[in-house]
């Protein structure tokens, strides 16, 4: 039973193993180590007796190879209609594999599956509403994932991801402290120019508990002042958890179950804890879906619901406009030509593209809808975690290509993207293809024309 | 041996067919599993129903859903492959006149001309089919001899019913081999991915209830497939 030091079938669960890994820059000895990796074909074999029930077995034996799923799928598209991208080939070429030989296979194979299951495929779950036999291909691949995950191939950075769950219950390395700190050192930065705001920490019975993507404790922290500002403008009484902040899931891109209800477990917690009336999660696609959507699943909740009504960012920010709890200045709605990166997390799997529209009505003179749109939208090309794997920067940068020609169509130079990896994607794109293309989160834009109340404007502007 | 073909034989093609039809049901069903399909069917009954309706009227009509809009003419032929696959033996005048003589019932039957365009139509869109896969790259790569064998299945009582009935040279032989190949149909249908014949409406059905309930249904939203 060979195993790296690095790359192996434990899981991360201590600091010193994270550094350990970190330490490995962009994986190098664990990709090497990884070719030394055995696979466990009985413990394989076993899992999918287990776990491989008939939804996914009759996927697989009825696959009636008419290969409508090949244009549905960006990949395929953007690699010039190669057939190896088809949908159904890729799964039944690993994971169909894997079933057939009842776990019987090597490292090399283990390895290819691994490739096609991080950089051929986004879990964006577009080819199930292609097929006629109701196919869904991107939740065999999120399976599959898990079978991946448990054998350990699994890309370096998801192992660390799902290792940054383990420890921080975060994707990253942000602690309680330093979120509490970031919270309270952005509600000093803004104060002055919003009188009254807070960001209250923990606050029982609050009509929101407003939960985060780690990055934005981390490396974006204005983004929270901007949630906070936009809660205070429309007169939330809102809370934001000490624990239980972090919504997103690199675990449930790396398919570590395990880890992916330890994360949510410490969100519904401080639901429990706190007993809002609502949550409402920051403008993240996948954050959304493994908290909300799939979330109460892992951790068993039999109501396929979270502990308490969670929505989605837009949900909040369209009801906000109808309501108007917010107010936008007409004189400063977007004028230029502006387009909507629908995000398969929670417009395809979430159904919450009328909400994007209504939003867009409010603050767009000149919305351009992309083709196709809505649920039928294409990935953005960096989806299911792949935006943060190095091995597969090649795959991912040619699969933009869709996106870019989908935006540069619209005739729309700017794009709301509120999904951190769509916002990622997007921004790479214009890296690599410079088309002078332009992004957005939907918090900065409307804190641009949105109408502060008299009562809520600092002093000195209230004297001029 | 026409005696055994259309008597035990057919009787034993049947019952394989009936209940191994029904095994497959209840298996799939059985092996369903809210926590690991993530879709919790027991609870959020109403909305999953919803779904699997909606999931499973969209595709079952021609040009219902965008996948199939995309692509007209494939459209067209599966759904003449399957209307002629499944109207004419059922409702072909000779078959009825059989039922009418040994069991005294009979279907409202087709005029003879009717189901001898019908199985043509089947026959010429089988071939279609095949041609396609043998065209289209993406389709090639994911086509293998099992394939092919399947399409031999379903079109053989077709196209020997279609010779028997014109009475070419050796109507016996074809009479017999048309009936023999049915039956072979039949057997082949619970055990091989002629299932779909029931596992369609089964899978388009839990995929719509994972739509109906987890992934939107719940919040009012209809997803046009």
């Amino acid at each position: 039973m060979a195993e790296g030091t690095l790359c192996n079938r434990k899981m991360i669960n201590t600091r010193e193993a994270l550094l350990e890994l970190l330490a490995d820059k962009s994986g190098k000895l664990y990709y090497e180590e990884m070719n030394q990796l055995d696979v466990q074909t009985n413990a394989l074999a076993e899992t999918i007796r287990a776990t491989c029930k008939s939804r996914i077995r009759t996927w697989l034996e009825i696959c009636t190879h008419c290969g409508l799923c090949a244009e549905s799928c960006f990949f395929y598209l953007a690699n010039n209609n190669d057939p190896k991208q088809v949908p159904s080939y890729k799964i039944q070429s690993t994971l169909g594999e894997i079933v057939k030989r009842k776990g019987n296979v090597d490292n090399a194979f283990m390895q290819m599956t691994m490739d096609t299951a991080w950089a051929k495929c986004t879990c964006c779950n577009r080819c199930g509403m292609y097929c006629p036999m109701g196919i869904d291909m991107g939740v065999m691949f999120g399976y599959l994932r898990g079978l991946c995950f448990s054998q350990g191939f699994v890309p370096w950075e998801m192992k660390i991801g799902s290792g940054m769950h383990r420890i921080f219950r975060a994707q990253m390395d942000v602690t309680v402290e330093d979120w509490v700190e970031t919270c309270d050192w952005m509600r000093e930065e803004w104060e002055d120019d919003y009188p009254g705001l807070e960001i209250p920490v923990d606050k029982k019975g609050a009509d929101i508990i407003y939960t985060v993507n780690a990055r934005e404790a981390k490396h974006y922290p204005e983004d929270i002042a901007e949630a906070a500002v936009l809660f205070h403008l429309a007169g939330e009484n809102w809370t934001v958890p000490s624990e239980g902040w972090e919504l997103t899931s690199l675990a449930m891109f790396a398919g570590d179950w395990e880890a992916c209800k330890m994360q949510v477990e410490t969100v519904y917690d401080a639901m429990y804890r706190l007993n809002p009336k609502q949550m409402v999660a920051t403008e993240c696609g996948h954050a959304y879906r493994a908290t909300v959507l799939e979330g109460p699943y892992w951790a068993g909740l039999k109501t396929g619901k979270p502990p308490v009504d969670s929505i989605h960012y837009v949900e909040w920010v369209a009801d906000a406009l109808r309501t108007g709890k917010l107010k936008i200045d007409p004189d400063k709605k977007i004028k230029e030509p502006v387009t909507y990166q629908d995000s398969c997390n929670y417009i395809r799997s979430g159904g919450l593209s009328d909400a994007a529209r209504e939003i867009m009505s409010y603050i767009a003179e000149d919305f351009r809808e992309m083709t196709p749109n809505r649920e039928h939208n294409f990935c953005c090309g960096g989806g299911g975690g792949l935006n943060g794997i190095g091995r597969y920067r090649q795959e991912r940068n040619a699969g933009l290509k869709v996106k870019r020609d989908q935006i540069l169509a619209s005739g729309a130079k700017l794009v709301v993207s509120p999904c951190h990896n769509c916002w990622d994607a997007i921004r790479d794109l214009e890296e690599v293809y410079e088309d002078g293309i332009r992004w957005s989160f939907l918090k900065p834009l409307l804190l641009k024309m949105v109408i502060v109340p008299e009562h809520l404007k600092p002093a000195e502007s209230e004297a001029t | 041996m026409y005696q055994f073909v259309t008597g035990p034989l057919a009787w034993l093609a049947f019952i394989i067919f009936f209940f191994g039809l029904v095994l497959r049901i209840v298996l799939y069903v059985r092996g369903l599993d809210w926590k690991l399909d993530r879709v919790t069917y027991s609870v959020n009954v109403s909305y999953g129903i919803k779904g699997a309706i909606r999931s499973i009227i969209f595709w079952i009509f021609p040009f219902g859903t965008r996948s199939m809009r995309k692509n007209p003419v494939f459209t067209v032929m599966v759904f003449v492959f399957h209307i002629g696959l499944l109207i004419t033996p059922v409702f072909l005048l000779a078959h009825n006149v059989i039922l009418e003589e040994k069991w005294g019932i009979s279907f409202w039957t087709l005029p003879e001309t009717v189901s001898d365009i019908l199985t043509i139509a089947v026959i010429v869109s089988a071939l279609f089919l095949i041609l396609r896969r043998i065209a289209l790259p993406e389709v090639r790569i994911i086509t293998n001899a099992y394939d092919y064998l399947l399409m031999v299945i379903s079109t053989a009582p077709f196209i020997t019913g279609f010779l028997a009935y014109h009475q070419v040279s050796g109507y016996e032989f074809w009479l017999i081999l048309h009936i023999l190949s049915a039956e072979v149909m039949l057997v082949a249908i619970p055990f091989t991915k002629l299932s779909h014949m029931v596992l369609f409406f089964l899978s388009r059905g839990q995929l719509g209830m994972d739509y109906g309930i987890k992934r939107g249904g719940m919040k009012g939203y209809n997803l046009s497939w």
